[in-house]
C-alpha cells in the first residue's frame, strides 16, 4: 500500500466518523425531544386557562397561575402532600437503617443460618407482594393504622418488609477490603466500632443512594397506599388521591389541576434526584447489577 | 441420537448446531427431572436424620445430664440460674412463662378453632317490642385464621428456644467439667455488639420480614383453600371454611357459560404476560444498550447532558408521567389531537378501546411506552459495564479487521450478557409481575368481554397481577380465587428462575471474564 492510498483511507475513515457522529447527534436530539415531550406538554398544561379538561392541542390560548393558586387552596391536595412527604422522610430515615443493618449483618458475617435466610428472602421475592395487602389491610385496620390513621400504618408496611431489599447495599459492601475489619479488629475495635468508625464512612454514596431511593418510592406507591387510605381523602397520598382527577368523571373539570398538581409533585423529587444523580448512578452501576 | 464430538459439532452447519443442541436439550430433560427427584428425596432424606440426631442429644443430655439439667427440661433456665447465668436463665423462664400464659389465655383457642374455622356465624334476633333486629356476631374465621397461624409460629419458636435451652445446659456442663469459667450475663451483653453482632443486626428487620411478609403469605396460601370472599367475610357477613382443592379446579376446569372457562381465561391472560415479560425485557435491554453505545461512542460531545435528560425521568414519580401519558394517547387526547390536525389521519383513533386482533393496538403501545419508562435505567446499568470493557479487546479485533457489528456481537454483546445475566431473569420476572406499568396506563383495557365471564372484568391487557387486583377488589372480592391466582403466578415465577438461573452463564462459568 503506497502512502497516498493510507492516507486516503485515513480520511475516508475521519469522514464516515464524522457523519457517523453527526447521524448519532441528530439521533440523540430526536431522543431527548421523544423523552422531554410528556414533561414539556404537562407543564404547559398546567398554565392551560381556556378548558380545565383534556385538548387535543399543546399550546394554551390562554395562560396563568391560576390552577396553582387554585391547587394550593385545595385542603385536601396540601393534606396529601403533607402526608406523602412525612411518610418519604420518615421511610427514608427507618428503612435506610433496616436495609444496612440487613446487608451489613449479611455482608460481613458468617453464621448458620445465613444462607438460608438469604434463599428464604429470594423465595419470598417470588411471590406477588400484591396478594399481602389484603390481610395487611384487615390487620393494620385492627390496630387502628388505616383510614385517617394512614400514615403511620403505610410507614409500618413499607419499613417492615424492606429488609428484603439488601441487595444492592450487600453488593456494595462486598467490594469493601475485609482487611480493614480485621486491622481494626486487631486493635481491639468492637464489630459494632467496626461498623460505625470504619464501614459507614466508606460506604457513604451507598447510604444516600439508600436514602433517596426510599425517599422516593413513596411518591409513586399507588395500589398499597389506595388499599390503606380506603377512600377517606384524610389518609390518602398524593397518587391515590390524584388518580382520582383523571377518572372519567372528573377528568373533565380537573385534568389541569392534575398537570398542575404533577408539576408541584415532580419538582422537588427532580431537583434533589438531580443534585444527588452521582450516588444514584453509582449505586445502580455498582451493586444492582450483580444482584 | 448421535452424539458429537466437539471437534464434529463445529463442522456442522448453522441450522444443524441449532437442531442438535435443540435435541440435547429436550434429551437432558428426563435426566433433570431425574435428578430433581433424587436431590428431593436425599433433601427428606437428610432432615429424617437430622431430626432422628437431634432427638438421641436429647435423650443423652437428659441421661448423662446432673439434676439442674434434668429440671430444665420443665423449668426453662433453671440450669442456667443454677449456674451463675442470671441472665440467659431469666430469658429463658419469662420466654417459657409468657408461651404458657398465652397458650392459656388465647392461643389454646385460636388451635382448636383452627380446623373448622368458627362454629357459630353472625345471627339476629327480632326484638318484638322495639320492632328491631339485634345483630350478632360470634366467631370470626379471618382472626381465628391469622391467630391461629401465628400461634404455630409461636409455637416452633417455642420449640426452638425449649431445644437451645437444653443444648445450653450441655455446653455448660461441659465447660464447667474442663474447669473453665461460664460466660457472664455481662460477656453476653458484649458479645451481643461483637462477635455476636448479627444477631443485634438482624433482630429487627427479620422481625418485621416474618410478620409482614412471611405470615401474610402463609394466611394467603392458606386463604386459597377456603372460601374466603365478600359474602363470606369471616365476620360480618357470614363465616368462611376450608374448601380442600376446591378453588384450584374451579382455575383449572374448562366449564363455563359462552364456551369461555377460568382455565381458558387465564390460559389467555397467562399468554400475554409471558409475551408483555419477553418483549417489555428485551425490547428495554437492547434498547437501553444502544443509547448508552450511542452515547459512550467517542466524539459525540456534551455527553453529560444526554445522560440527564434520560435520567431525569426517572427521578419523576410513575404515577405522573404514566397518567398523564396514558391520557395523551386518549381518544381526546394531545396525540390524536395534534395527528387530526396535521391531517394525517381523518378519525381519532380509540388506542385503548380498539378491541381488533385481541387488542393488538393497545398491547403495542404498552410495549412501546414501557420503552419510554425503561430506557433510562438500561442506559445507565449498561453505560457502568460498557466503560469496564477492557478497550484492548476492540483494539486487537480492529487489527484484525472486525467490522463494526462484528465487535458487538462477539465483544460487547457476550460480555453484557454474561454481567447482566442474572439482572435480566430478575427484570424478567419483576415485568411479569409489574403492576404500576399496565395499571396506570390503561386499566387492562380494552375489555375482554368474553374473558370477562370469569371474575374481574379482563382487558387484553391485563397481566396475571393486575387480574388478581381486580379480582380483589370487585364486588364480589374473591379473595380465595386472587389468591390460587397468585399461588400460580409465584409457581410460574419460581420455574423459570430455576430453569434459567442455573443455565446462566455468569453462574455456570463465573472465571470467563475475569
Amino acid at each position: 500500500m503506497n502512502e497516498k492510498k493510507k492516507i486516503r483511507r485515513h480520511m475516508g475513515l475521519r469522514a464516515s466518523s464524522a457523519i457517523s457522529n453527526s447521524v448519532i447527534h441528530v439521533l440523540l436530539v430526536i431522543i431527548s425531544i421523544i423523552w422531554l415531550i410528556p414533561f414539556v406538554c404537562i407543564v404547559l398544561q398546567s398554565f392551560r386557562l381556556e378548558l380545565s379538561g383534556p385538548v387535543g392541542y399543546v399550546i394554551p390560548k390562554k395562560w396563568g397561575f391560576d390552577n396553582y393558586v387554585a391547587l394550593l387552596g385545595r385542603s385536601d391536595f396540601r393534606q396529601w402532600y403533607i402526608n406523602t412527604f412525612i411518610i418519604a422522610l420518615v421511610n427514608a430515615a427507618l428503612q435506610t437503617v433496616i436495609v444496612l443493618c440487613m446487608s451489613y449483618a449479611l455482608s460481613r458475617f458468617r453464621f448458620k443460618m445465613r444462607g438460608a435466610l438469604m434463599r428464604l428472602m429470594m423465595v419470598l421475592g417470588l411471590f406477588p407482594g400484591m396478594l399481602t395487602m389484603i390481610i395487611l389491610y384487615r390487620v393494620l385496620k385492627d390496630l387502628g393504622l388505616t383510614e385517617a390513621n394512614a400514615v403511620p400504618g403505610l410507614i409500618l408496611v413499607y419499613v417492615a418488609s424492606s429488609g428484603m431489599g439488601y441487595y444492592v447495599s450487600k453488593g456494595f459492601f462486598d467490594t469493601i477490603p475485609k482487611s480493614l475489619d480485621e486491622a481494626a479488629r486487631v486493635d481491639g475495635a468492637t464489630r459494632m466500632q467496626v461498623l460505625f468508625k470504619i464501614i459507614l464512612p466508606l460506604a457513604k454514596p451507598i447510604v444516600i443512594y439508600t436514602i433517596l431511593t426510599a425517599f422516593m418510592a413513596p411518591w409513586g406507591d399507588y395500589v398499597f397506599a389506595r388499599y390503606i387510605s380506603f377512600e377517606n381523602p384524610v389518609g390518602m397520598n398524593v397518587a391515590v388521591g390524584m388518580y382520582k382527577w383523571l377518572t372519567l368523571d372528573q377528568i373533565s373539570s380537573n385534568y389541569t389541576m392534575f398537570c398542575a398538581g404533577g408539576v408541584i409533585v415532580a419538582i422537588p423529587v427532580t431537583i434533589l434526584f438531580l443534585c444527588l444523580q452521582r450516588y444514584y448512578v453509582e449505586g445502580v452501576t455498582g451493586g444492582a447489577v450483580k444482584g | 441420537m448421535k452424539r458429537y464430538s466437539d471437534l464434529e459439532y463445529l463442522q456442522l452447519s448453522k441450522w444443524k448446531k441449532l437442531c442438535y443442541r435443540l435435541a440435547c436439550f429436550f434429551r437432558s430433560i428426563p435426566t433433570a427431572l431425574k435428578n430433581l427427584v433424587l436431590a428431593v428425596g436425599l433433601f427428606f432424606k437428610n432432615a429424617a436424620l437430622a431430626v432422628v440426631r437431634e432427638f438421641k442429644d436429647i435423650f443423652l443430655t437428659f441421661k448423662d445430664g446432673d439434676i439442674h439439667t434434668k429440671i430444665s427440661y420443665v423449668f426453662m433456665g433453671w440450669g442456667s440460674l443454677r449456674r451463675g447465668q442470671i441472665l440467659r436463665g431469666l430469658l429463658f423462664f419469662l420466654f417459657e412463662a409468657v408461651f404458657i400464659f398465652y397458650m392459656v389465655v388465647s392461643g389454646g383457642y385460636w388451635l382448636s378453632m383452627l380446623p373448622s374455622l368458627g362454629k357459630v356465624g353472625p345471627g339476629k334476633t327480632y326484638d318484638p317490642i322495639l320492632d328491631t333486629y339485634y345483630y350478632t356476631y360470634n366467631d370470626n374465621s379471618f382472626k381465628i385464621l391469622l391467630y391461629g397461624v401465628l400461634t404455630i409460629f409461636f409455637i416452633i419458636a417455642f420449640v426452638y428456644t425449649w431445644r437451645v435451652n437444653v443444648k445450653q445446659n450441655k455446653i455448660a456442663e461441659d465447660i464447667l467439667k474442663s474447669g473453665k469459667p461460664l460466660k457472664s450475663g455481662r460477656d453476653d451483653l458484649r458479645s451481643l455488639v461483637d462477635d455476636k453482632f448479627h444477631k443485634t443486626l438482624l433482630a429487627l428487620p427479620v422481625t418485621g420480614i416474618l410478620i409482614f411478609t412471611v405470615l401474610p403469605i402463609v394466611f394467603m396460601i392458606l386463604v386459597a383453600f377456603t372460601n374466603y370472599d365478600g359474602s363470606h367475610d369471616g365476620y360480618i357477613n357470614g363465616l368462611f371454611g376450608w374448601q380442600g382443592f376446591e378453588n384450584f379446579r374451579t382455575l383449572f376446569s374448562w366449564k363455563g357459560a359462552n364456551g369461555h372457562s377460568y382455565a381458558a381465561t387465564f390460559g389467555e391472560i397467562l399468554t400475554w404476560t409471558l409475551i408483555w415479560a419477553v418483549f417489555a425485557t428485551f425490547t428495554n435491554y437492547f434498547l437501553g444498550m444502544f443509547v448508552a453505545m450511542m452515547i459512550n461512542k467517542r466524539g459525540v460531545r456534551v455527553k453529560k447532558l444526554w445522560r440527564t435528560i434520560l435520567v431525569m425521568t426517572i427521578a419523576i414519580p410513575q404515577f405522573i408521567s404514566l397518567l398523564y401519558v396514558s391520557k395523551m394517547f386518549a381518544k381526546n387526547g394531545i396525540v390524536n389531537g395534534v395527528l387530526l390536525d396535521l391531517g394525517w389521519i381523518d378519525q381519532a383513533i380509540d388506542f385503548w378501546g380498539s378491541t381488533a386482533h385481541n387488542g393488538l393496538l393497545a398491547r403495542a403501545l404498552v410495549i412501546v411506552i414501557n420503552i419510554w419508562i425503561g430506557i433510562p435505567y438500561l442506559m445507565l446499568i449498561a453505560t457502568g459495564i460498557l466503560m469496564n470493557i477492557p478497550s484492548d479487546l476492540y483494539e486487537s479485533a480492529k487489527i484484525d479487521g472486525a467490522s463494526g457489528w462484528k465487535q458487538y456481537t462477539k465483544i460487547t454483546l457476550p460480555y453484557m450478557l454474561f454481567i447482566t445475566g442474572p439482572y435480566l431473569l430478575t427484570q424478567f420476572t419483576s415485568n411479569m409481575n409489574n403492576f404500576n406499568v399496565i395499571f396506570l396506563l390503561t386499566g387492562g383495557k380494552p375489555t375482554n368481554t368474553a374473558a370477562s365471564w370469569a371474575s374481574g372484568n379482563v382487558g387484553y391487557t391485563d397481566l396475571l397481577i393486575t387480574w388478581l387486583f381486580k379480582i380483589t377488589t370487585g364486588e364480589e372480592a374473591k379473595y380465595y380465587l386472587a389468591s390460587v391466582v397468585g399461588i400460580m403466578v409465584f409457581v410460574v415465577v419460581a420455574l423459570i428462575t430455576l430453569i434459567v438461573y442455573n443455565r446462566l452463564p455468569s453462574v455456570k462459568n463465573e472465571e470467563d471474564f475475569q
